[in-house]
This record gives structure tokens, C-alpha cells and sequence, in this order.
């Protein structure tokens, strides 16, 4: 996968796991934006719980992308959880105030367990 | 004294390039690994900005990067010959965005003004902007 920016996305029950991995800025926010929201929609998610263990870098067009998918779980009566934030995500979500409004938890387990869903559904 | 200029296409893939630059040429001076992210960040957030906001992604632009190290300051500047700012300090205000419709989170300029020790923007409609970001590395943290 070198350098590029993936993403890795799991359906347990209505819970949509999305686990991208790489550098999220414009070009690729908009990218994994587009993706996450076709499996929401086309397997009826109600959450969706973002596993950033793999992001490397964010800019605020990954704060952006998140604000949307945040509107997109309220919308659909569910939540959002971030899982697994590196420390200067975490500053940015400080700085941007992103960590007012979004749920996060230490590992993905953790935020599945929030969302009442289970990773072996 | 050192100095780079550098002249991309205003295309959104190479914003990546621009903060892999940026690494670079602040890697000599030995910054903190919580630097590099933040003048990395400051760098995509300029650029980004030229990018979608001056030019609109029209095909056949370019964005000059002027990085210069004196001592132990950086200063990048950011240029481009796009459409301008009306109001720079409408524009530097959190949530400020022209762009809604693509999840901009107007947060570009307050994550600058928090990450550099200074941000200067100087721009006029109808010929382009320019972003100059100041931070001096192992100076006191914000």
C-alpha cells in the first residue's frame, strides 16, 4: 500500500466500521468521504464507529469529512465514535473544537461497546 | 541561510507533495516531532486553501512555496494569482467557509494561527493571495 491512503470498511450489525490509513487531507478526505457513505447507505447503518489508528496525518479537511459524517449518524437517529486518535489528531481535534460534539474511545473494542453494537455481528 | 522555492501545479494531489517538502527542508534544524506536524499541518492547510479556494481547482494553475530558514526561523510563504479574499478577517474567522457544499470546516486558519507563532495574509480580489507563516523552532511552545 506504500504511501497511498486506504480505507478498510466493515458492517457489524448497523454499526459501519471505517478504518482509514494514510495521510488525510483534501484530496483523499473527499475520497474516503464518497465510500463511506455509499456502504452507510446501501447497508442502513445507524453508526459508524472511525478507527484512526492508521491515519498518519489529518489536516482540518479530515475535520471537515468527520463533521459530515457526524451529521450523517445524527440524521439516521445513530452516533459517531472516533476510535484510536494519535496525539496530534488529538490536537486537532482540540483545536478545530471538534472534540466537543464527537464521542472518542482508546480502541475500537471501546467504541464498539458505546455503540451497542459487538464486532461479531 | 537556506532556501527553497517551489512551484506546483494547483491540483489536489500535490498537496501531499508540499508538506513532504516542508519535512525536508525544517528536517537540519533539528525541530520536535510536534513541529514538523504542526508546520506540515500549517503548509496543507495554506496550500489547500490556494488550491480550492484561490483557483477554484482550475486546470493549469500554479501555487508558489517560498520556504526560507534564517538561523533558527522558518518563514513559508504561500502564493497564488487566484480569485483573492474579500475580507480577510471574515476569512480567518473559525468556521469561515466559502465552500460548504464540499464539508470545508472553515477551520483552516485557526488551525495556522494555532500551530505558527505568526500568520499573515495579504490579499486583493481578482489577483491572489498570500499566506506567510512565521515559527521558530525550539521557540517557546504556544
Amino acid at each position: 500500500m506504500g504511501l497511498q491512503t486506504d480505507i478498510k470498511l466493515d458492517v457489524h450489525g448497523r454499526v459501519l466500521v471505517a478504518a482509514p490509513s494514510g495521510e488525510l487531507d483534501h484530496y483523499w478526505a473527499e475520497r474516503l468521504r464518497a465510500q463511506i457513505d455509499l456502504t452507510f447507505e446501501k447497508a442502513s447503518c445507524r453508526h459508524i464507529l472511525l478507527d484512526m489508528g492508521g491515519v498518519s496525518f489529518m489536516d482540518s479537511s479530515g475535520i471537515g469529512m468527520i463533521i459530515g459524517r457526524y451529521k450523517k449518524t445524527e440524521m439516521s437517529g445513530g452516533r459517531i465514535v472516533i476510535a484510536n486518535m494519535s496525539e496530534p489528531i488529538s490536537r486537532l481535534f482540540d483545536v478545530s473544537g471538534l472534540s466537543k460534539i464527537v464521542t472518542r474511545a482508546e480502541n475500537a473494542q471501546t467504541a464498539m461497546n458505546m455503540l451497542g453494537g459487538a464486532f461479531d455481528e | 541561510m537556506n532556501n527553497i522555492k517551489l512551484e506546483i501545479a494547483a491540483v489536489t494531489e500535490n498537496i501531499s507533495i508540499s508538506r513532504v517538502v516542508a519535512a525536508a527542508f525544517v528536517a537540519p534544524l533539528d525541530p520536535t516531532v510536534e513541529e514538523i506536524t504542526e508546520i506540515k499541518t500549517s503548509v496543507s492547510e495554506a496550500v489547500t486553501n490556494a488550491i480550492i479556494h484561490g483557483y477554484r481547482e482550475k486546470p493549469g494553475e500554479f501555487v508558489q512555496i517560498n520556504f526560507l530558514a534564517c538561523d533558527r526561523e522558518v518563514t513559508i510563504e504561500i502564493c497564488d494569482s487566484g480569485v483573492g479574499i474579500e475580507n480577510i478577517e471574515s476569512a480567518r474567522e473559525p468556521l469561515f467557509t466559502t465552500r460548504p457544499e464540499m464539508e470545508r470546516s472553515g477551520m483552516g486558519f485557526t488551525v495556522m494561527d494555532s500551530f505558527m507563532d505568526s500568520v499573515e495574509v495579504s490579499s486583493r480580489p481578482g489577483e491572489g493571495t498570500s499566506v506567510k507563516l512565521t515559527k521558530k523552532i525550539g521557540g517557546a511552545q504556544k
